[in-house]
C-alpha cells in the first residue's frame, strides 16, 4: 500500500507482475500441498485393498442405476497423480485466465478423494447425497443472485437475510388464504420487492451507512415476522393461515429417466428448474446487454456512468428492487418449496451464507452456483458424516464452508474482483 | 414563558435556545425513540381484535379503543421493567422482606438483562470508532461463553477473590481470539470484517456445538451441556431469592468507564480513533493502521467474551447450547444509538434492557409478543441512522455540522 504511494509508475507495474507470479506460484503450491495430503493421510491410513462403494440410486427413485464399487487406493493415487501434475504445470507455466476453473476442477478432485477414503470399507449413497446438494443449494444461489443484482450495482445487501424471511412468511399467508401457492409466491416476490424498496430509500436517498441499512431490515423482519406469526399463524385458531402447501416435484420426461444423472438434477420441484433458469438468465443480462453493461458501470464508476448520461440514482433503485425480489423469490423456497409452512426465524442465516456464496463466487452469477452447491455439498455431506467410516464429527465438515470463505476473502488462492464502487453512496454533483 | 418579548431584531434567548435545540442531536434521538414508540404502538393497535370491534360501533370509540390498547400495552411494558408501584407500596408496608424483593425484581431483572447488552453495546462501538464493523459480536459472545464456563469449572482450588477475575479474564480471551482473526486478516489481506466476522460467528456456533457434545460435555447429562462451574467462580448475587442481579453489572460499567479512558485520554485511543476517522490522515502521521485495526478488533471481541462470560458465570453457572439470544445483531443498534460513546451504550442498553424484561412480562399480562421490542428497535435505528427522515417529520432545521454517525469505509476499507 505504501509503496503505491511512494514508487512511479513503472515499479507498480513491476509489482503487479510480482504479485501475479507470486499467486501464481502460491496456487501451484496449494495444488501440490493436495496431492501430498491424499498420499500422506488418506492412501497411509487405507485398509489394505479396500473398496470404496458408492450407491449411484437415491433412496425412492425408480431410475436404477448399478452400484458403483472400485478399489480405493487406485483411485486415490490417480487423483494424486493428476493434482502433481496440475501443480507442476501451475508453477512452470500457470493456468492463465483458466485457473479458476483448474482450481475447482482440483478441489472438486480433492473432496472425491476425501469421500473415496472417508467411504472406504463401507458405502455412501453418492446420489441420494448431490441430490441433497441440489436441494440445499438452491436457497443459497438464489440469496446469492439477490446480492449480485444489488451489488454489481454498487449497493452493498447484507438484508437477503431479511428480505428472505418476510417473503417467506407474507407468501406463507397469502398462500394459505387464497388457497393458491403461485398467488402466494407472487405475494413473497413482491414482499421482498417492498424490502428493496425500503433499502433502496435509506440507502440511496438517505445515504445511510448500507450495512446499517440492512442491519435494520434484518433486525425488522425477524421482529414483525415473529411478532405476525406469534400472534396469529402459531395459535390454532389461525392454524388455516400457515397451510400454504408445498410445489410438487416435477419430474422432467425422458430426462429424468437417466440413470444417476436424472434424479440428481431433473426430479425436484420447480425451484431448481428456476435457480437454473436465472443463473442462465443473469448471466446473459448482466453481460450480454445494453442494461447488463449499465447496471456493472453504475457499480464500478458511476461518475462516469453519470457523465454517459446513465441515471445511476435510477438504476440503483431498480438493480435493488430487483435483488429484493430475487431475494423473496429465494424466501418463498422456504415455505412453498422447502417445509410447507412458516416458522419463527425459519431462514436460519441462509441469506449470509448466499452472501458468503456470492463473493465465493467472484460476484458471478456461475460462479455464485458453484459455490452454493459446494456449500449445499458439505451441508449434505454433515448430515451424513455419522455414516462415515471415518471418526470426523459434523461440525467440522459442517464448518468447512466458512473456513473456505474467509481463506478465499483473505486472498490466499487468488483475490475476488468485486464491484469497484460497491458500498460507495452515490452524490451527484 | 419567561423570554423577553421586545420586539427588536436581536433574537430572544428563547428562540436561539429552541434553534439551536432544533438543530441538536439530543433531540433527534430523543424524537427517535418516540416515533418508534408510537409507531409500535400503532402497531399494537392495529393487530387487536378489540380495535376492529369498537371501529365496527363508532370511529371515535375505535380511536379511543386503539389508544387505549396501545397505552395499557405500554403501562404493561413499564411496570415490567420497573415493578408495579401499587405492589411496591404494599410490599414496603408489609415489611415482609420476600414480598419486597419480589415487587422490586422486575428493575432489577432489567438490570440483569442490561448487562450483557452494555459489553456487546461497547464491542460494537469501539469497531465503530476505528472505523471496523464488527457484525460477529454473536459468535465472540460465544466463546467467551465457552472459554469462561471452562475456566469456571476446570480450573480448581482458586479462592472467588482470584477465581472470579480468572475465568472474567478467559472469558474475554476467548472472545478476542475470535476477534483478532478478522482483525488481522482486515489488516493484513484486506479481508472485509463484516463477511468474515459472519463467518466466524458460524464457525463459533458449529464448534461450540461439537464442544458441547464432545470435550466438554457433562458426563452425567444425556443433552448437550457443560458440567456446572464452581461456587468459587459464580457473580455474586447482591441480593436473596428471586433478584439474580449480580456484579456483572458493575463490571460491565467499569468496562464503558475503562473503555472511555483509553479511547478519549489515552494516544493509543487517540490514534484508534483517528484511523477511523480519516485513515489517510493517520497513515501521513506515522500511525501504524495495521496495530490499530488489530488492537481494535482484540478489545471488541474481548468486550462482547465478557458479555457471555456474564452470562454463564453471573447466571445460568453452566453452558447450553444456543444460549445466546440475539445481542450480536442488538448490539449494532445500542452503539448507534448510544453514537458510539461508552456512556451513550450504557444509556441505550438501559433502555433496551428495561424494554427487553419489560416485555416479557407484557406478554403475559396483555398478550402482546415480545417481538415488538425488535421492532421498536430497528425503527430507532433507522430513524437514528436517518436523521433526515426525523427532521422532515418534525421539521427540524439541518445540524452545522454534517451528522456522520460512524465512519464506515466500504467492503475494500
Amino acid at each position: 500500500m505504501n509503496t503505491a504511494i511512494e514508487t512511479n509508475g513503472k515499479t507498480v507495474g513491476k509489482g503487479i507482475r510480482n504479485r501475479a507470479r507470486n499467486r501464481r506460484i502460491i496456487m501451484g503450491v496449494v495444488f501440490l500441498a493436495a496431492a501430498a495430503f491424499i498420499w500422506l493421510v488418506f492412501s497411509a491410513n487405507l485398509a489394505p485393498g479396500a473398496v470404496t462403494k458408492y450407491v449411484m440410486t437415491p433412496g425412492g427413485s425408480t431410475a436404477l442405476a448399478p452400484d458403483w464399487v472400485f478399489t480405493t487406493s487406485v483411485y486415490l493415487n490417480i487423483i494424486a497423480g493428476m493434482l502433481t501434475l496440475a501443480g507442476a504445470y501451475q508453477i512452470i507455466r500457470g493456468f492463465g485466465k483458466y485457473t479458476n476453473g483448474v482450481l475447482a476442477l482440483v478441489a472438486g478432485l480433492f473432496i472425491f478423494g476425501f469421500l473415496s477414503w472417508a467411504t472406504a470399507g463401507g458405502q455412501t449413497n453418492l446420489a441420494g447425497l448431490l441430490r441433497v446438494m441440489v436441494v440445499r443449494s438452491v436457497p443459497l444461489t438464489l440469496g446469492a443472485l439477490s446480492g449480485i443484482l444489488c451489488e454489481r450495482a454498487g449497493v452493498v445487501n447484507i438484508a437477503i437475510e431479511g428480505m428472505m424471511l418476510t417473503a417467506a412468511f407474507v407468501s406463507t399467508v397469502f398462500a394459505s388464504l387464497a388457497h393458491n401457492l403461485w398467488v402466494g409466491l407472487l405475494a413473497g416476490v413482491l414482499a421482498g420487492g417492498v424490502m428493496g424498496v425500503i433499502h433502496g430509500v435509506l440507502s440511496i436517498k438517505y445515504k445511510i451507512n448500507q450495512i446499517i441499512s440492512g442491519t435494520v431490515i434484518n433486525i425488522f423482519a425477524t421482529g414483525i415476522t415473529s411478532y405476525l406469526s406469534s400472534k396469529y399463524i402459531q395459535k390454532t385458531q389461525f392454524q388455516y393461515l400457515n397451510e400454504p402447501g408445498m410445489f410438487p416435484q416435477i419430474q422432467v420426461p425422458l430426462l429424468s429417466r437417466i440413470p444417476f444423472i436424472g434424479p440428481i438434477l431433473f426430479s425436484h420441484n420447480m425451484y431448481v428448474f428456476a435457480m437454473i433458469f436465472f443463473v442462465a438468465l443473469l448471466t446473459f443480462l448482466l453481460y450480454k446487454t445494453r442494461w447488463g453493461l449499465r447496471l456493472r458501470s453504475v457499480g464500478e464508476h458511476p461518475k462516469a456512468a453519470d457523465t454517459l448520461g446513465i441515471n445511476v440514482f435510477r438504476t440503483r433503485y431498480m438493480a435493488v428492487i430487483l435483488g429484493g425480489m430475487m431475494a423473496g423469490f429465494a424466501g418463498t423456497y422456504f415455505s412453498l418449496g422447502s417445509s410447507g409452512r412458516f416458522d419463527e426465524v425459519m431462514t436460519a442465516g441462509r441469506g449470509f451464507i448466499g452472501l458468503a456464496a456470492m463473493i465465493f463466487g467472484n460476484w458471478n452469477p456461475i460462479g455464485s452456483m458453484g459455490a452454493g452447491m459446494l456449500f449445499g455439498f458439505f451441508d449434505s455431506l454433515s448430515v451424513k458424516a455419522s455414516l462415515l467410516q471415518v471418526p470426523l464429527p459434523s461440525e467440522f465438515l459442517g464448518m468447512a464452508p466458512y473456513l473456505a470463505t474467509i481463506i478465499v476473502l483473505a486472498g490466499v488462492v487468488g483475490r475476488g474482483q468485486m464491484p469497484a464502487a460497491d458500498g460507495e453512496p452515490y452524490e451527484k454533483e | 414563558m419567561t423570554t423577553d418579548t421586545t420586539p427588536t431584531t436581536k433574537k430572544s434567548g428563547f428562540s436561539i435556545f429552541l434553534e439551536e435545540l432544533s438543530r441538536s442531536n439530543a433531540l433527534v434521538i430523543f424524537l427517535a425513540i418516540i416515533t418508534g414508540v408510537i409507531l409500535g404502538g400503532v402497531l399494537v393497535a392495529i393487530t387487536t381484535a378489540e380495535v376492529y370491534a369498537a371501529f365496527k360501533i363508532s370511529f371515535w370509540g375505535g380511536l379511543k379503543e386503539a389508544f387505549v390498547t396501545a397505552w395499557n400495552t405500554y403501562v404493561a411494558l413499564f411496570t415490567g421493567a420497573i415493578g408495579n408501584p401499587e405492589k411496591i407500596k404494599e410490599a414496603f408496608a408489609s415489611g415482609d422482606p420476600l414480598a419486597i424483593r419480589r415487587a422490586i425484581n422486575p428493575f432489577f431483572e432489567s438490570l440483569v438483562q442490561t448487562t450483557p447488552l452494555i459489553f456487546a453495546g461497547l464491542a460494537v462501538a469501539l469497531g465503530f470508532r476505528v472505523g471496523l464493523f464488527n457484525i460477529g459480536a454473536e459468535g465472540q459472545i460465544f466463546m467467551g461463553a465457552i472459554t469462561g464456563v471452562w475456566a469456571g469449572y476446570a480450573i480448581q482450588g482458586l479462592p472467588p477473590i482470584i477465581h472470579i477475575p480468572v475465568a472474567l479474564f478467559f472469558g474475554a480471551l476467548g472472545g478476542a481470539i475470535w476477534g483478532f482473526v478478522p482483525g488481522f486478516l482486515k489488516a493484513k489481506t484486506g479481508a472485509h470484517e463484516v463477511i468474515t466476522t459472519i463467518m466466524m460467528n458460524y464457525i463459533a456456533f458449529r464448534l461450540s456445538d461439537w464442544l458441547l457434545k464432545g470435550p466438554m460435555a457433562d458426563p452425567n447429562e444425556y443433552t448437550p451441556k457443560t458440567p456446572w462451574i464452581l461456587p468459587s467462580a459464580e457473580l455474586p448475587k447482591l441480593f436473596e431469592q428471586p433478584i439474580r442481579f449480580h456484579i456483572g453489572f458493575f463490571v460491565a460499567i467499569l468496562m464503558a468507564v475503562l473503555v472511555y479512558l483509553l479511547l478519549f485520554k489515552t494516544t493509543w485511543g487517540f490514534e484508534m480513533r483517528m484511523v477511523g476517522s480519516n485513515p489517510n490522515a493517520a497513515r501521513y502521521a506515522g500511525i501504524k493502521i495495521t496495530v490499530s485495526t488489530v488492537l481494535a478488533m482484540v478489545l471488541s471481541g474481548a468486550l462482547a467474551g465478557l458479555a457471555g462470560a456474564n452470562e454463564v458465570l453471573g447466571l445460568n453457572h453452566r453452558l447450553i447450547p444456543a444460549f445466546s439470544s440475539g445481542y450480536g445483531f442488538d448490539s449494532i443498534a445500542l452503539a448507534l444509538l448510544g453514537k458510539s460513546h461508552p456512556f451513550g451504550v450504557i444509556l441505550s442498553s438501559l433502555l433496551f434492557g428495561f424494554l427487553r424484561n419489560g416485555a416479557r412480562s407484557m406478554q403475559l399480562a396483555v398478550g402482546v409478543p415480545i417481538d415488538i421490542v425488535s421492532i421498536l428497535q430497528a425503527l430507532i435505528l433507522a430513524f437514528i441512522a436517518a436523521p433526515a427522515i426525523i427532521r422532515t417529520i418534525y421539521r427540524l432545521k439541518a445540524p452545522k455540522h454534517a451528522e456522520d454517525l460512524v465512519s464506515l469505509r466500504s467492503w475494500k476499507g
